[in-house]
């Protein structure tokens, strides 16, 4: 066998999945990688393989067991820490996600809409304002997704530049201590904030949380912390990147964008192919707990496996011709928001964010177009979320 | 002939993606659980009720037919 490919690297394109995954690609559905530490894990490219293994508990979310994969150094430094919801296996993540559930339904985002719309409005009425060129990911990306998990959290937008510094540290550095520290920050603020609200009640799920949850005892201030901290870090991050990217990549694709322009029904399907096609949290984790055997080949106790979510969500065996970025293909099954009880509880909020801001800003600024050559504008390393750094534009 | 659908609740994790795949039979409770709409227990002939299974990240949807 070859030399296992090396897990995560950079994109050349920031919208392809990096060109060294082609030997992943062919690999279907299952293969060998190394970590930054020199050890060997499996790594999933199916999207068959993927929807069974992320269903199967036999893989652990707990990234405290010592075999648990660690594809950064900056990620190991978290090794030890009990991280709520995602770092957790069921039963006791099931109690978690069952707290949430309710703020997260169709219906509950549904009616955040409006709000929605109101917060890009403002931002775009801002925009128009201080006139071309723009550096879009500080003007709009990241405020959208930020004003709206402040508003449903109950927490002050005016902390934005603090929580916002601190969540790029906890996911980017640039040194690994910055993550251990980024996270002491935040957990800092949480516990600052909820102490504040235990005594002066808002009206946000992290009042209802205090309320509801901790007063009664169903969970203790430091869980609560963990929740409070990975709602907002994975409230605004994830969006951000998306309407960022997303943006570039509709830029980079005139006739698809010109279609949605003409037909904007198409943009919940678009919205749902632009995540299957950007695929912005590649490498979902788990260890396996018991020998596990798939595909012909078995997954040992003690291994690790890593989901490569842009190469299963290109799987020409589920979606043909899957480079192809296309409004009409069914792109429903895809796994960017993961699959299994771990599946994005945001993922409808996301959705509607999405939908909206693209909408809005493409309506708004008909002529808008990059302000530098693309190959100019930076974009995130492959060991993160994927999404631009920056994003020049004028119009 | 008819179909049957049964929605496990202790599995549901309140993703909403059958609500979101088959909006015409399936939506989601004040607790954020899957059911069905009042009176489309047979899935009134949506071809979308086996999608919707399909997108269940828990397998909580299983469609029989009786």
């Amino acid at each position: 066998m070859t030399e296992p490919v090396a897990f995560p690297q950079d994109r050349t394109c920031p919208y392809h999945p990096p060109t060294a995954y082609d030997a992943l690609r062919e690999a279907h559905p299952l293969s060998r990688v190394s970590l930054f530490d020199g050890r060997n894990v499996w790594v999933v490219t199916g999207h068959g393989t993927a929807r069974e293994l992320l269903t199967d508990p036999r893989l652990s979310s707990d990234r405290t067991r010592p075999a648990f994969p660690m594809p950064t150094e900056r990620f190991a430094q978290s090794r030890n820490r009990r991280v709520a919801l995602l770092g957790l296996d069921d039963p006791a993540h099931h109690t978690q996600r069952r707290m949430l559930v309710p703020s997260f339904t169709l219906k509950r985002t549904a009616a955040l809409r409006p709000r929605i719309q109101e917060t890009v409005d403002r931002l775009l009425d801002a925009v128009e304002r201080q006139g071309p060129p723009i550096e879009l990911v500080s003007a709009f990306a990241l405020p959208v997704p930020s004003m709206v998990i402040c508003a449903l959290l109950g927490v002050p937008y005016a902390d934005h530049e603090f929580f916002e510094e601190q969540s790029r540290r906890l996911l980017r550095g640039p040194a690994a201590a910055d993550t251990q520290d980024a996270r002491d920050q935040l957990e800092a603020y949480f516990g600052a904030l909820i102490d504040r609200k235990w005594k002066d009640p808002g009206d946000g799920l992290l009042d209802e949380l205090i309320h509801e949850q901790l007063r009664e005892g169903k969970v203790d201030r430091e869980e609560l912390i963990s929740l409070a901290t990975i709602l907002l870090v994975a409230g605004h991050e994830t969006t951000a990147n998306m309407i960022s990217l997303g943006t570039f990549t509709l830029l980079h694709h005139p006739e698809q964008l010109a279609e949605l322009r003409a037909e904007p029904t198409l943009m919940p399907a678009a919205v749902e192919e632009l995540l299957r096609f950007l695929s912005i949290a590649d490498g979902l984790l788990r260890v396996a707990t018991e020998d596990i055997e798939v595909a012909g080949a078995t997954i040992r106790a003690d291994e690790g496996v890593v989901f490569s979510t842009s190469v299963i969500n290109r799987d020409a065996g589920t979606f043909p011709e899957p480079d192809a970025l296309d409004w009409h293909r069914s792109a429903r099954h895809h796994v960017a928001f993961g699959f299994g009880i771990h599946q994005c509880l945001g993922q409808n909020l996301a959705r509607a964010e999405m939908e909206i801001a693209l909408l809005s800003l493409f309506d708004r600024l008909p002529g808008l177009r990059l302000a530098v050559p693309a190959d100019e504008i930076p974009f995130k390393a492959g060991d993160t979320i994927q999404g631009m750094l920056e994003l020049p534009v004028t119009w | 002939m008819s179909i049957e659908i049964a929605i496990d609740k202790d599995v549901c994790i309140g993703a909403g993606q059958c609500a979101l795949t088959a909006p015409n039979v399936f939506t989601q409770d004040d607790d954020g659980f899957s059911a069905l709409l009042p009176g489309r227990e047979d899935g009134g002939g949506d071809p979308l009720v086996r999608e919707a299974a399909r997108a269940c990240p828990v397998g909580a949807i299983t469609v029989s037919e009786s």
